[in-house]
């Protein structure tokens, strides 16, 4: 897998005025990987592309592909392909010609420029459809079309701009899984900017979550999920329940949290933390909903919460549970539907428990607003 | 049945009373001010310029006389052609099309740049500096010009001053001031055309292409002329159109040896007052730029539908 080209970020900075958009990036990309940056509207994925891209020349830092420091060098010049959030093929183009367009502009002959759309099409089961126009196509198509576009040119790189973003819901997840097909087949490095966390999660083999231009964690999807390493990214990446309060005691890897509300509650301090929390600091707990469990737990134990139901929903596949929390936030809780009777438990006053091992502690910071 | 969807849906948002009158407006405008002044020209440019007692009368039929007089002058015999008219319209022609095409030029990368700085206070600014001159009526302008390329004119003047010229240069016998006159005429409806189909593109159209390795040139021949083109054309037909039969320019930037088309037209209406003979040759002239702008038009593959975007 490693045979594709590295892209280096060091020491990145880039300000629009005073304005800081990108704020000390350091990222390391293996060649070959499907990276993710996810961060919410307006964090600064795009401007990290384009500074890739070579659209946008950093203020501070390095760009290196492939090992190569990449300052003074046009996009037209560098091994790397764009497809832009709106996509932006040419409409007065026909459909293979927008595909062989970077074969064009180096004057490869229009018979060769021909057969490597139309192999390129077969590869994006798009046969036969090389003589139509970009508006005959549909949304999945034209997006297709514009990852074959990319492909043409051999780029090292690819770098794509939340590209699935238009779509509807049963085409994003379509695609996800052909982009990351394509992805392997192609064999080159993939950078892929979203501020969809199911889609970060399921194609990326590694995943950088940015909030306000800054790079709070880089790590595998897994990794970021099960240890979010600051409260924005336990916030910002899947659903979970937060409890604030003031450490009371440390056990080596755990913590204990007096809070409010719920009493003390053990939880297991997330990796980067160890050894850097001490008793008094101001702390957040963070469970996920699929983490919570009815029933009671051994009251040494420190792992009960006790509240009254708000409210219940039925999702599907599961059922969700709302509880009286903190500063009116409610504790959401998730139990399978594995054809068990609707639990009727609206007003009820429960008892849950969870495994310590499955609740984070941190140092409390800011939360991804929702 | 679309028609009519349009009309019941014209007055259903205007409202019959006020439908009504905008509808007789247009069609005032249309018929009395577009329509019948040329259909009496056509009309006029088949007759004889008879007497006022002789019209009506059994002399007075219709007649090619006007058109041949064009072809071949006084000549009865038709043995030789008109040359001098027959020259002063071909002139006309080309060097219309010369300023079209030196309109385009210079029009495509200004529209270029203020098209693609979307919206700065500069551009703005810029747009209004451009525009303030043609508040001027066009023959004050026509003047001020003469007086900038006179011989002792503001341009003679500065080139001596920085000695770049020993003598005063004549602009105005050497047809530069007509050139740059009528060059400057119409200049912004070539410009405003283009301007708003180069604004209209997406930004990263040219990006991509850039992206995919196209040079600036390989970008304006395949992206941004493409996308410009029905605003070129439609620039490019109307200063065209204007410039053929522009008079005010001519009359007063032209040297005393050039001659405009509409210049003989004028002079058949007003010295010679023979108003047939003055009709055909502005028929002649307004058939002629017709079909070469639907000429063009085919050659270009633009369709009437694009232009009026
Ligand atoms: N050319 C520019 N001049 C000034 N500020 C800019 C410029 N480009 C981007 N910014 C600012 O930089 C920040 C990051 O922008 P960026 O486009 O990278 O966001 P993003 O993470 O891609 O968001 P989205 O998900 O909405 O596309 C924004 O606050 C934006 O206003
Ligand atoms: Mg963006």
């Amino acid at each position: 897998m490693s045979s594709g080209v590295a892209v280096d970020l060091e020491n990145l900075w880039i300000r629009f005025g005073d304005f800081v958009a990108v704020r000390d990036a350091n990222v390391a990309i293996n060649g070959g990987d499907f990276f993710s940056f996810l961060g919410p509207s307006g964090c600064g994925k795009t401007t990290i592309l384009r500074s890739v891209s070579g659209f946008l020349e950093p203020s501070e830092g390095t760009v290196r592909i492939g090992g190569r420091d990449m300052a003074g060098i046009g996009p037209n010049k560098r091994p790397t392909a764009l497809i832009f959030q709106n996509l932006a093929l040419f409409p007065l183009m026909k459909v293979w010609e927008n595909i062989s367009f970077s074969m064009e502009v180096a004057g490869v002959s229009a018979g060769e420029r021909r057969k490597r759309a139309d192999e390129l099409l077969d590869m994006i089961a798009l046969e036969g459809q090389g003589d139509k126009m970009p508006s005959e196509l549909s949304g999945g198509q034209k997006q297709r079309v514009a990852i074959a576009r990319a492909l043409c040119a051999n780029p090292d790189v690819l770098l794509l701009d939340e590209p699935l973003s238009a779509l509807d819901l049963k085409l994003r997840q379509h695609m996800r899984t052909e982009l990351r097909e394509i992805q392997q087949r192609v064999g080159i490095t993939f950078i892929y900017i979203t501020h969809d966390q199911g889609e970060a999660l399921t194609m990326s083999d590694n995943v950088a979550v940015m909030k306000g231009g800054v790079i709070d964690q880089i790590d595998t999807g897994h990794d970021i999920y099960d240890h979010p390493a600051t409260p924005f990214v336990a916030s910002f990446v899947g659903e979970t329940n937060v409890f604030r309060g003031k450490i009371s005691r440390i056990d080596g890897n755990q913590a204990l949290i007096s809070t409010n509300r719920s009493g003390d509650l053990l939880a297991r301090i997330t990796p980067t933390q160890v050894g850097k929390m001490s008793v008094g600091d101001d702390a957040m707990m963070f469970i996920r909903p699929e983490a919570l469990q009815l029933g009671e737990a051994d009251a040494s134990a420190k792992t009960t919460i006790s509240a009254g139901t708000v409210n219940e929903e039925f999702e599907g596949n599961s059922f969700s549970v709302f509880l009286e929390g903190d500063g009116g936030k409610s504790i959401k809780m998730s139990v399978p539907n594995v054809g068990q009777d609707n639990i009727s438990v609206r007003g009820k006053d429960l008892s849950l428990h969870y495994d310590a091992n499955n609740a984070i502690m941190m140092p409390a910071g800011e939360l991804a607003s929702d | 049945m679309k028609k009519k969807m349009i009309f019941s849906e014209f007055f259903r948002n205007n409202g019959l009373g006020m439908g009504s009158l905008l509808i007789a407006l247009v069609g005032f405008w249309l018929i009395f001010l577009i329509v019948l002044p040329q259909l009496s020209m056509l009309d006029y440019s088949f007759r004889f310029n008879l007497p006022p007692a002789e019209q009506g009368g059994p002399k007075d039929f219709y007649t090619l006389s006007n058109y041949e007089h064009l072809l071949y002058g006084s000549d009865q015999t038709h043995q030789t052609y008109n040359s001098v008219d027959l020259m002063v319209f071909v002139r006309t022609i080309i060097a219309a099309m010369l300023v079209t095409l030196f309109n385009i030029v210079l029009c495509y990368p200004l529209a270029y740049f203020l098209g693609q700085s979307k919206g700065s206070g500069f551009v703005r600014l810029l747009v209004v500096l451009l525009i303030i001159p043609y508040w001027i009526n066009e023959i004050l302008r026509a003047f001020a010009l003469r007086i900038i390329f006179g011989e002792s004119g503001l341009l003679n003047e500065a080139l001596m001053f920085m000695h770049l010229i020993r003598e005063p240069i004549d602009f105005i016998r050497q047809d530069i001031a007509l050139y740059a006159g009528l060059g400057y005429a119409y200049i912004l409806l070539m410009l405003f055309p283009m301007y708003n189909v180069i604004e209209s593109l997406d930004r990263n159209q040219i990006e991509a292409a850039r992206d995919m390795g196209a040079s600036w040139i390989q970008i304006h021949r395949r992206i941004v002329i493409p996308h410009a083109k029905p605003g070129i054309v439609s620039g490019a037909t109307m200063v065209f159109m204007l410039t053929a039969g522009a008079l005010a320019a001519p009359q007063i930037l032209g040297g005393p040896s050039s001659l405009w088309f509409t210049q003989l037209v004028y002079q058949w209406f007003n010295d010679s007052l023979n108003w047939q003979q003055g009709a055909a040759y502005a028929i002649v002239l307004l058939a002629s730029t017709i079909v070469i702008v639907l000429t063009v038009m085919r050659i270009f593959k633009v369709n009437m539908g694009d232009i009026g975007k």
